[in-house]
């Protein structure tokens, strides 16, 4: 049904208690796509490993988009997984967010002259929310790109925004 | 006045009821965009390819029935191996009892040859030349050649 998807289109309408719920609610529950592609993975891997534990912020992996809020995109993106990942993208429910982990993933990095079957940047094929920079990024980073995901969806609202 | 069954009853409803409600209140929440692509099947992004209704073969089930055998051997044993010393010599008794039937069954389908995966040997049919060793020409009578009948 989708009640308070941006249903509301005049910014009159003041909902900012029900949006802080239900951004609170999102924000804190980001279930990512178990996914990873290349070195980045590895990284991503030790941040959700102990050490770093990305489980404290809400983040598990899940096995199917269908359940997962986040897709990861780890690593090198060749130009025949770019289909898996826009596919794998187009199954998660919405609201979905997209984090580009390295150089790879966000503009080619070292593939960026010669790689012939490297895509340059994931996001010629889905819309990236955060980019993480490095290669790879130390697990820090994506710590850093997921506080910085969770304050984006902090502000996001429910009444659509008139341009 | 309520029973204890009664407490627990209630306590039955309240979950049906939490789970409908909830499941409700999202759906009223949630974003709904369905797209083709998100109503397809998922297969880790493949394209899915033939009908999920494929035919298994019926030995799975036979393998299926013997490790449920087994299965409930173990769940039976397990309390049995924890509590047969307070019967005595018959709890024991009872035991090997049920673990001999067991392994009756067992050798029965071992011996029924249900515990081999080779498949049945495939005979293609076979035309048998010698018996139609006619030739009919333009109706006529047929022609005997010589044969080896």
């Amino acid at each position: 049904m989708g009640l308070l998807d941006k249903e509301f289109s005049d910014g009159n309408i003041v909902i900012t208690k029900t949006d802080d719920l239900l951004n609170w609610a999102r924000l804190s529950s980001l279930w990512q796509v178990g996914f990873g592609l290349a070195c980045c993975a590895i990284e991503m891997m030790a941040t959700s490993a102990s050490h770093y534990d990305f489980d404290r912020f809400g983040v598990i992996p899940r096995n199917s988009p269908r359940q997962a809020d986040v897709i990861i995109i780890s690593g090198t993106v060749t130009l025949k997984m770019a289909q898996r990942i826009k596919r794998l993208y187009e199954q998660m429910p919405d609201p979905k967010y997209v984090i580009s982990m390295g150089s790879c993933s966000n503009c080619g990095g070292p593939y960026w002259d010669h790689g012939y079957h490297v895509l340059k940047g994931i996001d010629r094929v889905i819309p990236v929310d955060v980019y993480v920079p490095g290669c790879p990024p130390r697990p820090e980073a994506l710590l850093e790109g997921l506080l910085k995901l969770q304050e984006k969806i902090r502000n996001e609202s429910t009444v659509k925004k008139s341009a | 006045m309520l029973t204890d069954f009664g407490n627990i009853f209630i306590f039955i409803l309240l979950a049906a009821v939490f789970v409908v409600f909830a499941i409700f209140l999202s759906s009223l929440i949630r974003p709904a965009r369905p797209t083709q692509e998100k109503l397809l099947t998922y297969e880790c992004g493949e394209n899915p390819e033939g009908s999920p209704w494929v035919k298994f073969n019926i030995r799975f089930y036979v393998i299926a029935l013997i490790f449920l055998i087994f299965d409930v051997e173990v769940v039976l044993l397990l309390p049995w191996a924890l509590a047969y010393k307070s019967f005595g010599i018959v709890g024991y008794l009872v035991g090997f009892t049920f673990l001999f039937v067991l392994g009756l069954g067992m050798a029965y389908e071992w011996r029924k040859g249900d515990l081999q995966w080779d498949r049945p040997k495939i005979v293609p049919p076979v035309l048998d030349i010698k018996k139609f060793d006619t030739t009919i020409i333009n109706g006529s009578e047929p022609q005997k050649k010589a044969s080896v009948l």
